[in-house]
């Protein structure tokens, strides 16, 4: 017998979407409502965003009876996931492949942030200028 | 300190923009309101940049240039030599090389390798570094890197919600993937009520040093 749907908070690179999900035996299973809630959709092309599709491997196990297996989407994916079954919350994060390329374009990574009177700045309103950036912390 | 960098240089078509990694605006902002910037100060309690740039430690400096491309990878630089004594790093250096890339002086760290780069591709300027140069003494994240991240940023949520318990297992677990990552293990402190100057920080860095390893890392001279 299947556990019921509860709330479930994935951070999608930090961004919070509550979805509907199944937790049994360790495992996350996710509605295909929750996954198309990430950007993405279970083709039969694979899994797919934007018109562009990963394969599934035969033994991805990524579909299952209950559902979308979490933790073989995060795989998929490449990404890493950082999982709390108790506080039914997970951390999807950045695939070190997809950083390392960026590194190694040598293109900067933009970013958008606050400063202290929550004004947002992007790196790339500078472009045309030589940047000198510093990450610091009061710790 | 900074500020004053960026006033000597802003006239070349520099900016300098910094990037607090902190718990929040409150832990940053007697900091930045002694430097009183003129500059884009940010805040960075998600850690961001860190993880664009795979920073494992502050202070962390990146030189881009005009094109957004990134010209003198990750290095450790401080404006004055205040901790001279404890990070053994002289400020002098860093800023004599950062204002002659500004100036457009010959750059000392370009070597006969980056007269391979086609003129054009260097802006038509001597290149602080050569591409390869860059790549190489650009350090890219593992897989338990960013792993370590994630319980990073799992952690910093549910610390949010009041869930420090749940939170902490997090922060440990990510300092256990990453031991090289101070954003993290001594970042995470002010948020688990560990003072970050205290006993659990000169332990932490005891046994880093201790196991022969470096606090600060910066780029070979």
């Amino acid at each position: 017998m299947s556990e019921p749907e509860r709330s479930f908070t994935l951070l999608d690179g930090g961004r919070p979407v509550e979805v509907p999900a199944r937790v049994e035996g360790g495992a996350v299973r996710l509605s295909p409502q929750a996954v198309e809630a990430l950007g993405w959709r279970l083709e039969p092309e694979g899994l797919c965003r934007e018109g562009l599709c990963v394969p599934v491997p035969a033994g991805a196990a990524l579909a299952t009876p209950d559902g979308i297996a979490l933790e073989a989407l995060a795989a998929l994916l490449d990404r890493p996931l950082a999982l709390d079954l108790e506080e039914g919350a997970a951390y999807l994060g950045a695939s070190a492949a997809d950083r390392a390329g960026a590194l190694a374009s040598l293109e900067a990574p933009d970013f958008t942030l606050p400063d202290l009177h929550g004004r947002l700045h992007s790196l790339a309103e500078h472009r045309g200028k030589k940047v000198f950036l510093v990450a610091y912390a009061s710790w | 300190m900074w500020q004053a960098l960026y006033e000597e240089l802003k006239e070349l078509g520099f900016v300098v923009i910094t990037v607090a990694l902190d718990r929040g605006p409150e832990d940053a902002r007697p900091w930045i309101e002694a430097a009183r910037p003129t500059h884009p100060s940010l805040i960075d309690v998600g850690h961001a940049v860190a993880d664009l740039y795979n920073m494992v430690n502050v202070p962390t400096v990146v030189w881009i240039d005009e094109r957004g491309r990134i010209v003198r990878p990750n290095d450790v630089a401080f404006g004055t030599d205040t901790f001279r004594h404890i990070t053994g790093i002289e400020a002098a250096r860093h800023l004599g090389a950062l204002r002659a890339w500004v100036r457009g002086e010959a750059q000392p760290k370009a070597s006969r390798a980056d007269m391979e780069i086609p003129r054009a591709e260097r802006g038509g300027e001597a290149p602080v570094m050569a591409a390869r140069e860059v790549r190489a003494l650009q350090p890219v994240p593992s897989q338990a890197d960013q792993q370590a991240r994630a319980e990073f940023g799992l952690g910093r949520w549910l610390a949010e919600r009041g869930r420090g318990e749940a939170a902490e297992r997090h922060f440990v677990r990510a300092g256990e993937l990453a031991p090289h990552d101070f954003t993290i293990r001594r970042g995470t402190m002010p948020i688990r009520g560990i003072d970050p100057m205290g006993p659990a920080f000169r332990a932490m860095l005891e046994e880093w040093v201790g196991a022969g390893k470096s606090y600060y890392r910066p780029l070979p001279d």
